[in-house]
């Protein structure tokens, strides 16, 4: 991978250039919650002034710039006894700058299912490859495990990845297109102070970490603790709201809707994402529920996210960014589930 | 039982010879893009269910399209919904796919009220596929209960079709009560023509019934089965898979060479929406067929 130097002054020009150009977004902050921390969340960028660089956390996750919470996946002419049927993925480019690198390595997970594996989306594909990353590094919050998941550094994914080292920042360059952008603001190439600078800068970052998640065994646990009373535990506070797979970076189920108009000569099939915890979720045509419990489905959100994905793709799902914790209404956190089901293990 | 592991000899299964152009799973494709179909026929069987004939309108889509028994595809009617829905007739016809199809829901509750001459989409073939090559040389048992002998009128027609690559054939059918048995109309012609056995049992006999009473698993009384040298097609609901599949365990039947076909309420069919997990996996894409084995293993499978 190439790196370079940036300073911070041209950073901003390059944003500025970037932004009136193309839409870009970034974390703004949009309210303040009932303490007075400001709530932030990714939207389009006006000026560089609006851009949020030190931001703690975005409620939502910018995944839905890839996977939206609504999409149209085809459009049908009715007639009077026929129908047509059409489908575009027309997607303008869009840059996102700020993106941690757990939301870049939950896109990368995403890659897995949306691209790599079997079915490669084309509404997916459309979205990701007309998008340009600027990721940056931060210090990890009080309740940030992403280290633990393995997903607090960010190797791809990205077009450009920054990291703070005092009056500039020190750039990984992902691809052409980053670094032909980086190019025309005078990027310096890497000194050896730069490299030390970098060097310190991420072991600040380590040194920072308070949550830690102990995911070996969590595998095999699903598995083992299948039946375990952890679940009901956790389940039966679960309210089914479905809030955590709002939030979360890469949750990705969803189920389909058609809808006619009122004039019966235009119909859309469109998909709406879906949380695994809502009582429907694994409902089959005639009423039988394979989910009939809130416990049960909690349980296969973690099932898909510490085990089934694992086997698939021999990684976890999660990413460690406790959004889900945060967005829990009954104050169920992935840290203290998992804990839980070691604990029982060890008893 | 023997300890000697039996020999799997690959050689022995045909290669396919060119793909599908829908089943070349990594190119990009439009993966909501419907085949329009025809209903050339919409054919009651029952109060509840009905068979349709669906050709595709296109030339190139319809003779591009092929499928094994055992998968399925999903059925849009545009506007209203898409389900999935196994294929249920014969794997050789090209003309066009069989459905039948329980009225049970919004989709299947239009569907039953479209006639001959109306248009719908189709989605696929999806999923796995029993594994029909595999089983040559040996006895077929098929298991179907209610609903569940619709995905075995493939491999039935399959066996058929390749008659002289099996030995003895024979079906288990039961249903609730008499006015639910589907396909009678062609039990004659499967016992004389296909050369196969053909059981038939109701739970809850009416006056005109004279043949066997009681559950599915009832049957094996009068079946012989040679755990050495058969594989078994079981469908039907969940709780009839554990009865028939321990069985056919304790008799010594492997597990991997008894097939069952699962139910899940799929949103796409190709492994994204995440609607059809069972355990670890997803019924579209390891699924419908799974061997038993493999079912044991999966969490809330059955």
């Amino acid at each position: 991978m190439l790196y370079k130097t940036i300073s911070k002054d041209n950073f901003r020009k390059m944003l500025e250039g970037l932004m009136e150009n193309n839409e870009v977004m970034g974390p703004r902050w949009r309210d303040r919650d009932a303490q007075g921390n400001k709530i932030y969340r990714f939207l389009k960028l006006n000026n560089f002034d609006e851009l949020e660089l030190d931001y703690t956390r975005t409620y939502s996750s910018p995944k839905n710039f890839f996977l939206p919470f609504k999409e149209n996946l085809a459009t049908y002419k009715l007639g009077d006894s026929d129908w047509e049927q059409d489908i575009h993925y027309t997607i303008h480019p869009r840059v996102i700058v700020g993106m941690r690198a757990c939301d870049i390595n939950a896109l990368r997970k995403l890659d897995e299912v949306m691209l790599k594996s079997v079915y490669p989306n084309p509404y997916y594909s459309a979205r990701r490859e007309n998008t340009i990353i600027i990721g940056l590094d931060h210090e990890p919050l009080e309740d940030c495990f992403c280290r633990s998941m393995g997903a607090d550094v960010a190797l791809r994914g990205f077009d450009l990845f920054l990291t703070d080292i005092g009056d500039k920042y020190f750039v990984a360059i992902g691809s052409d297109t980053g670094y032909r952008i980086l190019n025309q603001y005078d990027a310096q190439d890497v000194t050896e102070d730069d490299q030390l600078e970098f060097k310190r800068a991420k072991q600040e970052i380590e040194s920072k970490f308070k949550t830690q998640v102990d995911v070996t065994i969590v595998p095999e646990l699903m598995d083992l603790e299948f039946e375990s009373e952890v679940w009901e535990k956790w389940g039966d506070k679960c309210l089914s709201c479905g809030s955590c797979a709002m939030v979360c970076p890469t949750c990705y189920c969803y189920g389909t809707e058609e809808e006619v108009d009122l004039t019966f000569t235009h119909a859309t099939k469109s998909r709406c994402l879906y949380s695994c915890n809502l009582l429907d979720f694994a409902m089959v045509a005639g009423g039988h529920n394979f989910r009939p419990d809130s416990h049960i489905r909690l349980k296969y959100r973690y099932y898909h996210q510490f085990r089934g994905f694992v086997e698939a793709f021999n990684q976890s799902l999660c990413v460690g960014c406790n959004r889900c914790g945060v967005a829990c209404l009954a104050g169920i956190n992935p840290k203290d589930v998992i804990d839980d089901l070691i604990t029982t293990e060890k008893l | 039982m023997s300890l000697k592991i039996p020999h799997h000899d690959i050689n022995l299964e045909p290669t396919m010879a060119k793909a599908p152009d829908f089943n070349r799973k990594s190119e990009r494709m439009q993966t909501e893009r419907s085949f329009k179909s025809e209903i050339i026929a919409a054919i009651p069987l029952t109060a509840q269910e009905k068979l349709f004939h669906l050709r595709i309108c296109d030339q190139a889509e319809r003779e591009n399209f092929s499928f094994l028994p055992g998968q399925f595809v999903m059925l849009e009617l545009p506007g209203c919904g898409e389900i999935a829905i196994s294929i249920s007739g014969s794997s050789s016809n090209h003309e066009f796919l069989e459905l039948c199809v329980r009225e049970v829901g919004t989709v299947t509750g239009l569907l039953h009220r479209l006639e001959a001459g109306a248009f719908v989409g189709i989605r696929g073939p999806f999923g796995t596929h029993f594994p029909m090559r595999k089983m040559k040389g040996h006895n077929i048992l098929l298991i179907a209960g209610g609903l569940g002998i619709a995905p075995l009128r493939s491999p039935i027609y399959w066996a058929n079709e390749h008659r002289t690559d099996y030995e003895d054939i024979t079906i288990l059918y039961g249903a609730r009560d008499p006015g639910q048995i589907l396909f009678d109309y062609q039990f004659d012609e499967w016992r004389k023509i296909y050369d196969l056995k053909l059981l038939t049992i109701v739970e809850h006999p009416d006056e005109d019934w004279n043949g066997h009473v009681g559950m599915i698993t009832d049957l094996f009384d009068d079946v012989p089965v040679d755990p050495d040298n058969t594989f078994a097609i079981v469908c039907g609901p969940p709780v009839m898979f554990k009865f028939v599949c321990s069985y056919l365990s304790d008799l010594g039947l492997p597990r991997q060479r008894m097939f069952v076909s699962l139910e899940r309420r799929m949103h796409c069919g190709m492994g994204k929406c995440c609607r059809c997990n069972v355990g670890s996996t997803f019924t579209c894409l390891d699924g419908p067929v799974f061997d038993y084995w493999t079912v044991m293993n999966l969490q809330e499978a059955i």
